[in-house]
C-alpha cells in the first residue's frame, strides 16, 4: 500500500470564501484565506467567535459544499468528505448505541473483520483506554470520550486530522492533558494536524505554526512560527512572550494581561 | 495497513514520556462511580407499592363475606378466584384466551407492520411525509369505534373486521412514533455518517434506525395497549368466542364474577405481553442501562 506517498501530501487552501445566506443579504464568514500546510505539520487556528474558523475546518473536511477559491490535497481537490481527512468535533460526537470499540471502527467497516479489530486496539492502546473497549459512551466522562472520538478519526489512517475546539468543552485540567497526549499521538503518528481553538495559550503550546484569524470578514491576519521545542514550559519566558504577542493582535495594549497564568 | 503504525508507535514520544503514564494512569481513574444501591431502593418501593392494593382486596374479601356488598353485583376476591380456577379446568378458559391472543397477535403484527413502514417512509423522505402525514393525522382524529359500522359492513362479522380494528389500533402509535424519531435524529450524528461517507442505505441502517430505536419502541409499546383496548372492543362487538364474548356472555346471563375474571384476565394477559415487548425493548436498548 502506498500509504507513505499519501502521507506526503500537502494541503493547499487557495483563495477560499465562504457566504451564508444568499441573494446579496449573505453574510461574508471567510474572504480570500490562502494556507499552505506542510505534511506533518501542526498547525492552529485561533480566532474569536464568528471569525469562520470552523467554517475553514469544515471546508476542508468537505463539509461544507459551495465555497469559492479551492482546496487541494496533494493533487485531489477537496469537493466532499473523504477517509483522508479525519474530524473531531468539540462534542465528541459518538454514537451512544455502540460501544467504544465499535465507535472506533465506525469509518473502517469495509476492512475484514480481523483487521479490523486489530486496528480498533491499536489505536484504543494510542488513546490510553484499554480496558474500556466495551463501555458505552455514557459511562465515560467527557474527557475519556474525546478520546475515543480521536482514535476513530485516527484509524482510517488519515493524512490530514482535522480538530475542531476539540477540548473546549473539558474542564481546564483535563483539557491540559489532552493537550499533551494529543501531541504524544502526534509524535508518534506524525500525522498532519489542523487544530481550531480560541484559546491562545492551546496553540503556542502544540502547534509549529499559528494562523490567527480576524472577524467579519473572517480573514487571515497574520501567521507565527513557533520554533521552539516540545515539551514546550508553559510558563517559561519565550511563550510569555509569544503569548503577549498575540494577545496584541487581539486587544489592545492596555487590555494584555501582564502575567497570565493557567 | 496497521503494520506501518506499530513501526512508528515503537519509536515513539522520547519528549512525551512521562506524560504518557501520568495520562494513562488518569484516563483509568477518570472512570465515574457506578450507583450500586439502585436495585436495593427498586426492591423497597416496589413493595411499598403492593401494600395498598393488597390491603384492598384483603378489605373487599372481608366486606364481601360480612355481606356488605351484594354477591350477584360484587363477588367476593376468592369466588372470582375459584371462577378463572373453574374455567381454566374445564378448559374454555383456554380457548377463549388463545383466540383473544391470536387476534392480538395477527392484529399487532399487521398493524405494527404497515406503521413502521409508512413511518420509515415519512421519517426519512420528507416528501413522502409531506403527502401522507397530515392525511394519516387526520384519519387518526377520527374515534376508533366509529369504524366499527363500516368494518363490520365491509368486512362482515367474522374476524376479518376485528382484526382490521385491532391493526388499526396497533397501526397509529407506531407510525407517529417510527416517523418522528427518524427525522428528530441528531443532525451532529449524522454528519459523522457523512464524515465516513455512508451511502444513503447505510446511513438508515448504521445511523438513523438505531437513534430512532428509543421511539420506536414506545411506539410499539403504545401500539400493543391499544391493540389490547381494540380487541375487547371487537370483540364485544359481536364475537362467539375470545376474552370479550366471555364478558358478554356473563352480563347477558348475570354472572358478575365471569365478568370480573375476564377483566382480571384481560389486563394479566395485557401486562404479560407488554412485559415481553419491555424486556425485548430493554435488550436491544441495553445501551442506554442505569
Amino acid at each position: 500500500m502506498s500509504s507513505v506517498e499519501i502521507r506526503n501530501s500537502s494541503l493547499e487552501v487557495q483563495g477560499v470564501s465562504k457566504t451564508f445566506g444568499s441573494n446579496g443579504g449573505g453574510l461574508l464568514a471567510l474572504e480570500d484565506i490562502n494556507l499552505h500546510i506542510a505534511p506533518g505539520e501542526f498547525t492552529c487556528v485561533v480566532g474569536g467567535s464568528g471569525c469562520g474558523k470552523t467554517t475553514l475546518l469544515r471546508i476542508i473536511a468537505g463539509l461544507e459544499r459551495s465555497y469559492g477559491g479551492t482546496v487541494m490535497l496533494g493533487r485531489n481537490r477537496v469537493l466532499g468528505p473523504g477517509l483522508d481527512r479525519g474530524i473531531v468535533f468539540q462534542e465528541h460526537r459518538l454514537l451512544p448505541w455502540l460501544t467504544v470499540q465499535e465507535n472506533v471502527g465506525f469509518g473502517i467497516s469495509d476492512l475484514a473483520s480481523g483487521e479490523r479489530s486489530a486496528c480498533v486496539s491499536q489505536y484504543i492502546d494510542l488513546v490510553g483506554l484499554r480496558g474500556f473497549e466495551r463501555s458505552y459512551p455514557h459511562q465515560l466522562s467527557g474527557g475519556m470520550a474525546q478520546r475515543v472520538a480521536v482514535a476513530r478519526a485516527l484509524v482510517s489512517r488519515p493524512q490530514l486530522l482535522l480538530l475542531d475546539e476539540p477540548f473546549g468543552a473539558l474542564d481546564a485540567l483535563t483539557r491540559i492533558r489532552m493537550q499533551q497526549e494529543l501531541l504524544r499521538i502526534w509524535e508518534a503518528q506524525r500525522t498532519t494536524m489542523i487544530l481550531v481553538t480560541h484559546d491562545i495559550d492551546e496553540a503556542i503550546y502544540l502547534a509549529d505554526r499559528i494562523v490567527i484569524m480576524s472577524s467579519r470578514p473572517g480573514t487571515i491576519k497574520r501567521v507565527v512560527r513557533v520554533d521552539l521545542p516540545r515539551p514546550r514550559d508553559r510558563a517559561g519566558f519565550q511563550l510569555t512572550e509569544l503569548r503577549r504577542s498575540i494577545y496584541r493582535e487581539f486587544f489592545t495594549n492596555e487590555d494584555v494581561p501582564e502575567d497570565y497564568e493557567i | 495497513m496497521c503494520a506501518k503504525l506499530s513501526l512508528a508507535s515503537d519509536q515513539k514520544m522520547s519528549t512525551t514520556q512521562q506524560n504518557t503514564t501520568i495520562i494513562q494512569l488518569a484516563a483509568l481513574r477518570e472512570k465515574p462511580a457506578r450507583p450500586k444501591r439502585i436495585a436495593k431502593r427498586l426492591v423497597t418501593d416496589r413493595l411499598l407499592g403492593t401494600i395498598v392494593p393488597v390491603a384492598g382486596v384483603i378489605a373487599w374479601e372481608l366486606l364481601s363475606r360480612s355481606g356488605a356488598f351484594p354477591p350477584n353485583a360484587l363477588p367476593a376476591p376468592s369466588v372470582i378466584g375459584q371462577t378463572i380456577f373453574d374455567l381454566g379446568r374445564s378448559g374454555e378458559l383456554w380457548q377463549h384466551a388463545a383466540i383473544t391472543l391470536w387476534r392480538i397477535a395477527v392484529g399487532f403484527f399487521l398493524g405494527a407492520a404497515v406503521g413502521t413502514l409508512l413511518g420509515g417512509l415519512t421519517g426519512y423522505v420528507s416528501l413522502a411525509h409531506k403527502l401522507l402525514d397530515p392525511l394519516l393525522q387526520s384519519l387518526r382524529n377520527i374515534p376508533s369505534m366509529a369504524w366499527v359500522p363500516l368494518f363490520l359492513l365491509w368486512m362482515g362479522i367474522q374476524e376479518t373486521s376485528k382484526i382490521a380494528l385491532i391493526s388499526l389500533g396497533a397501526f397509529f402509535p407506531v407510525y407517529l412514533n417510527l416517523s418522528s424519531g427518524m427525522s428528530h435524529v441528531d443532525p451532529k450524528l449524522i454528519e459523522v455518517g457523512k464524515v465516513y461517507r455512508l451511502t444513503a442505505f447505510q446511513m438508515v441502517r448504521r445511523v438513523i434506525l438505531p437513534a430512532a430505536l428509543p421511539e420506536y419502541i414506545v411506539g410499539l409499546r403504545s401500539g400493543l395497549s391499544l391493540a389490547w383496548m381494540f380487541v375487547v372492543a371487537a370483540e364485544i362487538m359481536g364475537a362467539s368466542r375470545g376474552l370479550g364474548f366471555l364478558m358478554i356472555d356473563g352480563q347477558m346471563t348475570g354472572r358478575a364474577s365471569i365478568i370480573l375474571a375476564s377483566v382480571i384476565l384481560f389486563a394479566g394477559l395485557g401486562k404479560a405481553t407488554d412485559l415481553l415487548l419491555e424486556t425485548v425493548g430493554r435488550r436491544l436498548l441495553r445501551y442506554k442501562a442505569q
